[in-house]
């Protein structure tokens, strides 16, 4: 597979001065709109740590949250949403990469070894 | 010559048809995903291993570090909305922003630099035990990623303060802005995982 091949099919449809430009699609007011999301998500986590109710679910809300403010950052303020497969794919080469060590550091002290 | 073409939107003769230094900055992204991937699998390995306090629930202030999270990432607002106002050429927006975002990202390490103030008031040094070793160096090194970014917006606001930085090279904001949107999802991940989740 040729490294060009990995561009996104989304993009290589897309006439070639268009595709430039497509990393900038988000206007200013998506912008403030992704924010306002944010806003909101991270007033959730801070009222879910004081809501005796939600104690033993905890680690998944937080998880989930976390992971949306992460994707909205990732995909609308880092532009992976619209620029080229490539740059996700580098990106979720390192992510895996570091869940890989932890998993390794992990197996390797319960075994003992460290 | 790049730069122009890069905000002509003309395909560039790479092998790829994408711009190189965006490419590298990608690459440079995920050796650093893995970097603060292991720094955060030390720090959670080693979670309650300490033999003796400070514990996390002796030092840690939820409320404060909210605020100061909080404070990261509307500046990853403000840094999206300076790439957007660059590649737009509305430089005196892009100005602002650019002057924002570095203001924030300062509030947040002068907030860093109360807390490590108040731990180590409390007993949390260095050398205390695990959760001290393993919390600074993760917090620390992502503090010193927050400051070399505030140095990379202020050198970006005083050169488009002379006039040279412009539509023609936003390609430098939008780079600033990848580096700068990284450092936020780290601290989102260590917030998470470090701050919250530590007494459960």
């Amino acid at each position: 597979m040729r490294l060009a091949d990995l561009r996104g099919a989304s993009s290589r449809a897309r006439p070639v001065e268009e595709e430039a430009h497509s990393a900038f699609q988000p206007s200013m007011a998506d912008y403030v709109r992704v924010a306002v999301a944010l806003a909101a998500v991270t007033s959730m986590e801070v009222a879910i740590y004081y809501i005796e109710a939600l104690q033993g679910a905890l680690v998944e809300l937080f998880l989930f949250l976390s992971s949306i403010k992460f994707m909205l950052v990732v995909m609308w303020y880092m532009h992976l949403r619209f620029d080229s497969r490539l740059f996700s794919f580098l990106f979720a080469f390192g992510l895996v990469m570091a869940i890989g060590v932890f998993v390794a550091t992990l197996a390797t002290m319960k075994a003992g070894l460290l | 010559m790049a730069d122009h073409a890069h905000a002509a939107g003309v395909h560039l003769e790479t092998a790829t048809g994408l711009d190189n230094r965006k490419l590298l900055m990608w690459v440079f992204l995920a050796s650093e995903a893995l970097f603060f991937g292991s720094l955060i699998a030390t720090y959670l390995l080693y979670r309650g291993q300490s033999q003796t306090g400070p514990y996390p629930s002796d030092v840690f202030d939820i409320p404060f570090t909210s605020v100061s999270s909080f404070i990261l990432l509307m500046s990853s607002t403000t840094m999206a909305l300076a790439v957007g106002s660059a590649h737009r050429g509305h430089l005196h927006q892009m100005r602002t922003w650019l002057l924002v975002t570095a203001l924030l990202g300062m509030s947040f390490l002068a907030g860093q630099a109360f807390e490590f103030t108040e731990f180590y008031n409390k007993g949390l040094t260095l050398s205390v035990n695990l959760f001290g070793s393993t919390f600074y160096v993760l917090t620390g090194f992502h503090g010193a990623h927050v400051s070399v970014g505030v140095l990379i917006l202020a050198s970006l606001w005083a050169m488009a303060m002379r006039g040279k930085l412009g539509k023609a090279n936003a390609i430098y904001v939008e780079l600033a802005g990848l580096y700068w949107h990284f450092v936020d999802i780290v601290w989102i991940v260590i917030f998470t995982l470090v701050y919250l989740l530590e007494p459960l």
